[in-house]
């Protein structure tokens, strides 16, 4: 230690000291930048969770969920994803316990408490509403898209909302599966109509009895002691015993019988 | 003498930001994160708690030109605005943090201003050997508003106009300050010339 010996020449020891002094400038963690843009979400990373129907990747970034995808192809995911969102997608180093468990709850059968918060930008106003829509639909239950329109407000723009949900970023979290063609059938996904049947099992519908219904022109259960007729997924229409259920092909044979809609699935 | 005070590096950068946040918010990061850093980690003196520091300093900054108007972001001091953010979060923090089990006493047996930093940044430590360790300590051992007007001039090189703004105080005031605590520091290496540890 002899380094500051200058204490008799001021100059001499005041250069030493000024010197050491710069030298403490400190080089940042290279973690710093991109933590940084992650959490004002000009980046993301992902992780895979495991999902209803097989592993998902979820990507995320400090706005909320961005985008997610079945599968394990996570090349294809971050190309797929710096097109569409023009920001880089990089693997978790270590996934985000507070996320898991958000994307866990959302997954999880009977399980309430806070919904994650999703990072929806690049979608319109329209995509928006088409998509808060389809989280209002119960698991295990569908809902045609002609039925998202009226909800909106919008009965004739059923092709928008086909188009919306098509477009949805963060497929499975936000339940796009369980909108449906409005004749009953599980038509049009993404990912492939297998993977929406097997998304909708994994809720606990019946895919199958599904399409038959659809086939046999089945659009509505009614109740021949409420006279109210539902979805055939709403809770309502499956807590009817078999001897008072009535099936109706349209809206207007139920009311033409003397039926109301259900408040709850709102079939009109 | 010695250090030049450095002016601004990116005297565009404001104007940038305001045509496009998002799209220069990287480059705010890279030009200001070793200011941010250094200065989190000169105040709170661990890499990890100064890490977080820098993060929520960035991001703080993010939503605040965010919701600024294009006009004042583009009429922006950069450097002086977040030296002034990370000084304020690594006061907080260090407020937050539970305080020594046993209070660190100097030679004098004044008790030291930080918490221990022989424990803090080890790897930095191991690589720069034991002066610059102990220039670590005695500048953390200084009077806060000395210490934070030393590593502003002197470690991060901000002009005195600069250093006056970030700490809210006259340019005499802090040129005061930065005169005493170099004096300080000084003495303390004088001292420890004579009686070598």
């Amino acid at each position: 230690m002899n380094r500051y010996h200058g204490n008799d020449d001021p100059d001499d020891g005041w250069r030493e000291l000024a010197e050491g002094l710069h030298g403490l400038r400190a080089e940042p963690p290279p973690t710093l930048a991109p933590a940084v843009l992650e959490r004002v979400g000009l980046a993301d990373a992902f992780v895979t969770v495991d999902g209803p129907a097989g592993p998902l990747l979820v990507a995320y970034n400090g706005r909320g969920i961005s985008a997610t995808a079945p599968g394990t192809d996570e090349a294809g995911f971050a190309e797929r994803f710096q097109d569409r969102f023009g920001r880089p997608l990089r693997p978790a180093g270590r996934p985000p316990a507070r996320l898991v468990a958000q994307v866990e709850r959302v997954l999880a059968p009977g399980r309430r408490g806070a919904e994650p918060r999703y990072d929806l930008r690049g979608t319109s106003e329209f995509e928006r509403a088409v998509l808060a829509k389809a989280r209002e639909i119960p698991r295990g239950q569908v809902r045609p898209y002609a039925w998202v329109a009226g909800e909106l407000g919008r009965p004739a723009a059923v092709r928008a909302v086909g188009a919306a949900l098509g477009r949805n970023p963060v497929p499975v979290l936000i339940p796009c599966h369980r909108v449906v063609g409005s004749d009953g059938r599980l038509t049009g996904y993404a990912w492939g109509v297998p993977y929406k049947r097997a998304l909708l099992a994994a809720e606990g519908a019946d895919p199958d009895e599904l399409e038959r219904l659809a086939h046999r022109g089945t659009r509505f259960f009614g109740s021949d002691t409420t006279h109210i007729y539902c979805y055939p997924t709403c809770a309502h229409a499956r807590r009817v015993a078999d001897r008072h259920l009535m099936t109706f092909r349209d809206a207007a044979q139920a009311t033409g019988a003397g039926y109301r809609p259900c408040r709850v699935c709102r079939p009109a | 003498m010695v250090f030049k005070a450095v002016m601004e590096p990116q005297p565009e950068l404001p104007a940038r930001l305001a045509r496009d946040l998002d799209g220069s918010f990287e480059e705010l990061v890279g030009t200001y994160q070793r200011l941010v850093f250094g200065l989190a980690l000169r105040v709170v003196a661990d890499r990890a708690d100064a890490e977080e520091v820098a993060q929520d300093t960035f991001a703080r900054a993010y939503w605040a030109l965010a919701g600024y108007p294009a006009e004042r972001v583009a009429a922006m001091r950069l450097r002086p605005w977040l030296a002034r953010i990370t000084l304020n979060l690594a006061r907080n923090r260090l407020r937050r943090r539970p305080p020594p089990a046993r209070p660190l006493e100097d030679g004098d047996g004044q008790p030291l201003a930080l918490a221990a930093p022989a424990a803090a940044e080890p790897a930095t430590v191991a690589e720069r050997g034991q002066e610059r360790e102990r220039l670590v300590e005695l500048l953390a051992a200084l009077p806060r508003g000395y210490r934070e007007a030393v590593v502003l001039r002197h470690v991060e090189g901000l002009p005195y106009a600069e250093v006056a703004e970030v700490l809210g105080r006259p340019v005499g005031t802090v040129k005061t300050h930065v005169h005493r605590g170099v004096r300080q520091l000084r003495e303390q290496l004088a001292r420890e010339e004579r009686v070598p540890r």
